[in-house]
């Protein structure tokens, strides 16, 4: 293996110069950082199972029930999917740069691309709230209150913008549609929330003059678990948005 | 970096490792690069393609998950460990889905 | 008989004064540790209270099933029980029990480390830990669940009134823990280890570990989305496991199974760990293939990703599913084969003794290759529609979980006692206990592979008449196995009193973790050691004792 030289090369434990924030049953900063960093991939690792299983789920009744999907997909609003999309990368990028500015010591460099970056994920969470507040008012909503009236009966604009009625077996289906749906952006919106709670406490710690030191870590694992939430809606988005919209 | 605290060499064995910063150029380029991608894929959608609408989303999805990975994430420079690590992820993931999506293909070949 | 067990002189020693559980004082200092060795300590009581109760539940299930009818409990009841033993000892001891504690304890020790990567995060196990079980506790006490650990749908979603939320959030805690302390695990082989300490020098013990943490890491996020879906199903109502509404109940199969086959590989990777390390101390001599044994341990990690349709051969997946899983399930045997017989040839021409812990591997080398062998009737689709859902599925989980797991972890617990505790176990009375526990096992759970090929289904509470004689037998044969258990609870805590002082090494064992104090310091090393022994290396071991005087701990 690559790392098959141990990490420690010193033989000597904590009787050199080290950092208060180095911890000690490490050897050197290189080495916490790397492990540090290391840990967070891990975790990643798992959400990526914790979501495979949503894919898997979804993938089977998109397959099984296409027609309800498409219909149930031509509800949702393209406009701010498209728009949370553009959210969530700018907000990637600008917590790339927020990376950057830490890595090189600017300070307010690295307050203003949190605060961007903040700004960006409670107006992918506003956008979001508008499209569930939207499919409470249709009725899409999985459990007692969901209704496929609307699938099976079309109404005008429906028709005008080419929907076809679809037979009540089928327009029923739609709940799993919406069950999916809210279960993965529900998920992930919940990812987004616990993202910008971290993100807050950081961006409060940095304006305070904090991460200029060089023990950045923590920036640089927030950032990793971002995009890692921007992956996500990348593939959620032309998933549950994107399903075949020529028809 | 806090070189200084080292008393041995710091990038012994790791060439690669966190010392190396990216530009904010590159993340402006590949931050374009998300965004023709996005575009792309709304596109794609409002055309006609038969079968191959979702595997051209899947695609246009992927290639935009791996620019974020390798320069967002720094996975492009990183150690062997942490590519590998991704790689047993993503192959992981592909396991449950492959596998269990295999199961319900199947079933409609019939019974043999 | 003779024995490699070497103490030092009991009218002078001492357990040393300063260690790692005088360190400091107060129960704050335990509630709140970073330590990894008292993290253990502290899991090792939880999962022993845990495995009682397990065990009590058990009791239960052998105390109905001596009578053909359901006369002892309702069948209602009778569900509840068999789940909660199947949730309790697979979810709250098997899983945690060698990796929280043993390898807690011992993996920084063995590579050279003064603690794992993240302590503060393996102390956050342990309260998760605890969460879970409390939960899981809770919802016994109110009403218990009854739809077999398994959680199949549609019971579990739309028929059962049981405390199936509660459970199923209760595992999903649990399931936090175990990931975390897999995490711990890679992170620390990868990054911590000493001066010298190679991958190849590491003790087969990290390596099952190593290759279990990374089902525990890779696995368990599935188990949690599906009780995730479960618990919304009940709830609001989704429709995704619901046939009415278009769900398929068999996906809920594939993501629940897709955690609980690796996961029986995250049970049984660390305690072949333990076998490893117990085998070749006690026959003192290198493992055989110590490479080819290192490499079938990944090599069940990640097969084991591939073949866990074998629990549904008979749920209605293809038929084409049903020959790949099969085949595949073929493959997945191999290298547990590879394993045990390598340990055979360490054991060929070497000095074999038979304390304690070489006992209880012995017992895991006979019991395992049993289980392991009917496990291979099971993944053949033929016979397995026969079997499946029988008792020959119970005798066959039992018989690598409780034969094979279940001793390699007291094996563990025994062989590391003296390091743990600095105090030495009484042998006679523990050879008795393993003894015990090996006639017990054998009389419990024999029985129920004939039972299960004549053809008694598993889960019922009530049983044609015809079958009471095997019943019987397997009953009495666990009041047997409930004496072994209680034995070493017995005579262990008796030991931390009235035990000899044990030594550094009173196995004259390889290994970092016998080169240094029993209890360990608090710090592990006084200073990191520069590894240039082989693993297993009896030799250095022999020239060490030559130039080395006797030093205090």
């Amino acid at each position: 293996m690559s790392d098959s030289h141990a990490v420690a090369t010193t033989a000597e434990a904590g009787h050199h110069e080290h950092p208060s924030y180095q911890r000690h049953h490490f050897v050197s900063m290189e080495q916490q950082n790397e492990t540090v960093s290391f840990g967070m991939w891990l975790f990643l690792l798992t959400e990526i199972m914790f979501f495979g299983g949503l894919f898997t789920a979804y993938l089977i009744y998109r397959n099984w029930y296409y027609p309800a999907f498409v219909a149930a997909s031509h509800t949702l609003n393209i406009v701010e999917g498209s728009l949370n999309t553009l959210v969530l990368i700018t907000s990637s990028f600008t917590m790339a740069m927020g990376v950057w500015c830490a890595e090189t010591k600017r300070h307010k460099g690295l307050v203003w691309s949190l605060i961007a970056t903040l700004i960006l994920g409670l107006g992918f969470l506003g956008i979001k709230a508008d499209e569930y507040h939207e499919k409470y008012v249709l009725h899409h909503i999985p459990g007692t209150t969901f209704s496929a009236e609307g699938f099976v009966h079309p109404n005008e604009e429906a028709l005008k913008a080419g929907e076809k009625p679809l037979a009540p077996d089928m327009a029923a289906k739609t709940e799993v549609y919406f069950s999916l749906y809210f279960a993965m952006t529900g998920m992930h919106a919940l990812h987004m929330i616990i993202g910008i709670a971290l993100l807050s406490g950081m961006l409060f710690k940095a304006w305070r003059g904090g991460y200029m030191n060089g023990h950045i870590a923590f920036v640089e694992n927030f950032g990793l678990y971002w995009h890692f939430v921007d992956i996500v809606w990348i593939f959620l988005f032309p998933l549950l948005y994107l399903i075949s919209r020529h028809q | 970096m806090p070189e200084h605290y080292e008393d041995h060499d710091v990038n012994a064995g790791h060439p690669e490792s966190e010392q190396h910063i990216v530009s904010p150029m590159v993340y402006f380029i590949i931050f374009l690069a998300l965004l023709v991608g996005t575009g792309l894929t709304i596109g794609a959608s409002y055309l006609e393609m038969g079968p191959w609408n979702p595997v051209v989303a899947i695609f246009i999805a992927c290639v935009k998950a791996t620019l974020v990975v390798l320069f967002f994430m720094h996975i492009k420079y990183s150690s062997k460990l942490m590519k590998l690590t991704v790689g047993a992820g993503v192959f992981t993931f592909l396991i449950l889905v492959g596998m269990s999506l295999a199961d319900y293909f199947t079933r409609a070949w019939g019974q043999w | 008989m003779s024995t490699i067990v070497s103490l030092p002189d009991q009218t002078t020693a001492r357990v040393p004064k300063r260690n790692y559980i005088t360190n400091e004082n107060g129960i704050l200092s335990w509630l709140l540790t970073g330590d990894h060795k008292r993290i253990a300590m502290l899991y090792l009581i939880s999962i022993t209270f845990f495995f009682f109760i397990g065990g009590a539940l058990a009791g239960l299930i052998r105390l109905e099933l001596l009578t053909p009818q359901s006369d002892l409990m309702a069948a209602d009841t009778y569900n509840k029980i068999f789940t909660m033993h199947g949730v309790v000892m697979i979810f709250l001891f098997l899983v945690p029990s060698v990796p929280a504690t043993l390898g807690n304890f011992l993996i920084p020790i063995m590579i050279g480390a003064k603690d794992l990567a993240f302590p503060k995060i393996n102390l956050l196990s342990w309260y998760l830990y605890l969460v879970g079980g409390a939960l899981t506790l809770g919802a016994m006490i109110t009403g218990g669940v009854d739809t077999g650990w398994t959680f199949t749908t549609p019971m579990s979603t739309h028929f059962s009134n049981t405390n199936v939320i509660t459970t199923g959030l209760a595992i999903f805690v649990a399931g936090f823990s175990s990931i975390f302390t897999g995490l711990n695990f890679i992170v620390t082989i990868h990054r911590m280890r000493a001066p010298g300490m190679t991958w190849f020098k590491l003790p087969l013990f990290c390596w099952a570990h190593y290759a279990a943490s990374i089902l525990m890491v890779l696995g368990t996020p599935v188990l949690a989305i599906t009780l995730v879906l479960v618990v919304l199903e009940r709830t609001i109502g989704i429709g995704v496991f619901d046939p009415t509404k278009g769900g398929d109940p068999i996906l809920f199969q594939h993501l629940f199974w897709f955690y609980s086959h690796p996961a029986v590989y995250i049970m049984i990777l660390p305690g072949m760990g333990v076998i490893s390390e117990v085998i070749s101390t006690f026959a003192r001599k290198r493992v055989f293939g110590y490479t080819a044994v290192a490499f079938s341990s990944v090599a069940i990690a990640v097969f084991g990703f591939f073949v866990w349709a074998h629990h549904m051969f008979i749920m209605g997946v293809s038929n084409y599913a049903v020959l790949v899983f099969s085949l595949l399930t073929m493959l997945v045997a191999v290298p547990s084969a590879i394993k045990i017989f390598n340990w055979a040839f360490t054991l060929y021409k070497g000095s074999i003794t038979f304390e304690t812990p070489m006992l209880y591997a012995f017992g895991f080398m006979g019991l395992f290759t049993i289980g392991g062998l009917t496990g291979v009737f099971l993944g053949s689709a033929g016979t397995d529609i026969h079997l499946t859902e029988t008792y020959f599925i119970v005798a066959h989980f039992h018989f690598v979980m409780v034969g094979g797991m279940l001793m390699a972890f007291l094996s563990g617990v025994h062989f590391w006692w003296p390091k743990m505790t600095g105090r030495m176990y009484p042998e006679k009375i523990s050879q008795l206990a393993a003894v015990v526990t090996f006639i017990g096992f054998n009389f419990t759970f024999f029985p129920q592979f004939l039972l299960g090929m004549l053809g008694m289904p598993r889960r019922y509470a009530a049983y044609p008449p015809e079958f009471q004689v095997l019943n019987v037998f397997s009953t009495a044969g666990a009041s047997i196995l409930g004496v072994g258990y209680l034995l070493p609870i017995i005579y262990l805590l008796w030991s931390l009193k009235y035990g000899e002082i044990a030594g550094n090494n009173p196995w004259q064992a390889t290994g970092l973790e016998w080169q240094i104090q029993s209890p360990p310091l608090t710090e592990n090393f006084t200073t990191i050691p520069v590894v240039t022994q082989d693993v297993y290396d009896y030799e250095w071991l022999e020239r060490q004792k030559e130039h080395e005087v006797t030093h205090v701990g």
